[in-house]
């Protein structure tokens, strides 16, 4: 068994792609598999802090790169999880450190213990993307009901054709059925009709996600939280599972209809 | 009243502005090349053909990931052959 590689971008910053990593691999990892973690925003490295690991780092990808450390030493375990790793980005370094043949040959090497290798791409199509997408065998693109977010996943969606990445999968994160339901907000199948990629998940607006950003800990791991549901189920579809998509519109009817009671809408 | 209407349409006004700005960005023509085009195009069919400029519709069209460019042209006095 060889590792699949997996790329979240999302063109516009700001969507939700390293909260979508984390959560994803925490996901997968508490399922059992092999993950490890590649944060691919040199100079801007984010992913260690929504994990909870920003204390342990000792090495990053550019040491690996340049030779300073061995992989397995830039490799930080997870507190919880003992089957998933972080390797960090370098914060002091720019995006130039890396090429994309680095990022193959760091993938391939660590392919063959691992089940899923997901690479948290920076945001623009710039190198730092280029590196992310180089090694992709599958690529998801975050993106949120709105109209830059949709606008600039357009993009990142036709640059993955022009490079023969294969269709993405599309995340829309951050959806708010409430909006949605009083026609305030573009919904899923907008989105999809727009980008005409297929979907693969569907992450409610939450409140939990922030709280378990504070923490360091994904909301995958709060078992209430919708977001952490709908986290969930995308880990099991990357498995192969076909999971049913989240009924979201029906949920805050109630809430709705006392917001248009009180002329709150 | 007029607010609430208003409010009530934003989801509509933003899939059809995504509508237009993605058809442009997919196919890096801005909408006075566009405009550029039908121009020349109705040059070129004018040498041969007879039309009416002003009913010429011209549109980029999306289809899931793939854009065509729709052309509709009405002649003029095609039928007055056919009559005579």
């Amino acid at each position: 068994m060889t590792a699949q590689v997996i790329t979240v971008t999302s063109g516009k910053g700001g969507v939700g792609k390293t909260t979508a990593v984390a959560n994803l691999a925490t996901a997968l990892a508490a399922d059992g598999k092999r993950v490890v973690c590649i944060d691919g925003d040199i100079g801007l490295r984010n992913l260690d802090v929504i994990m909870g690991l920003e204390n342990r780092i000792v090495y990053d990808i550019v040491d690996v790169i340049e030779g300073r450390c061995k992989l397995k030493q830039a490799m930080i375990r997870d507190k919880h999880y003992p089957s998933m790793y972080l390797i960090p980005a370098a914060q002091t370094r720019d995006k130039n450190a890396v090429s994309p043949s680095d990022m193959v040959r760091i993938c391939n090497d660590l392919r063959p213990d691992t089940d899923f290798i997901i690479i948290d791409s920076p945001a623009g199509i710039e190198r730092g993307f280029r590196n992310s997408i180089a090694a992709a065998d599958r690529v998801l693109v975050v993106t949120n009901p709105e109209v830059s977010a949709v606008r600039d996943a357009d993009r990142v969606v036709g640059i993955l054709e022009a490079e023969e990445k294969g269709s993405p999968s599309l995340i829309i994160n951050r959806l708010n059925p409430v909006l949605v339901r009083n026609n305030d907000m573009l919904s899923a199948e907008d989105v999809l009709d727009l980008l005409g990629i297929q979907l693969i998940g569907i992450v409610p607006e939450d409140e939990s996600v922030i709280i378990g950003s504070n923490r360091g800990a994904p909301v995958v791991t709060d078992t209430k939280s919708r977001a952490g549901q709908a986290f969930r189920n995308i880990a099991r579809r990357l498995q192969g599972q076909d999971v049913p998509f989240m009924e979201l519109e029906h949920q805050n009817a109630l809430w709705s209809a006392f917001q248009r009671l009180t002329g709150r809408k | 009243m007029f607010n609430f209407f208003k409010r009530k349409q934003s989801a509509a006004s933003a899939k059809e502005r995504l509508q237009l700005v993605l058809v442009h960005d997919r196919t890096d023509l801005t909408p006075a090349q566009l405009e550029a085009l039908k121009d020349d195009l109705l040059k070129a069919i004018s040498k041969y053909i007879d039309i009416d400029p002003d009913a010429v519709q011209l549109a980029l069209e999306r289809d899931g990931r793939s854009q065509r460019l729709v052309a509709d042209i009405p002649l003029r006095g095609v039928s007055r052959h056919r009559a005579g």
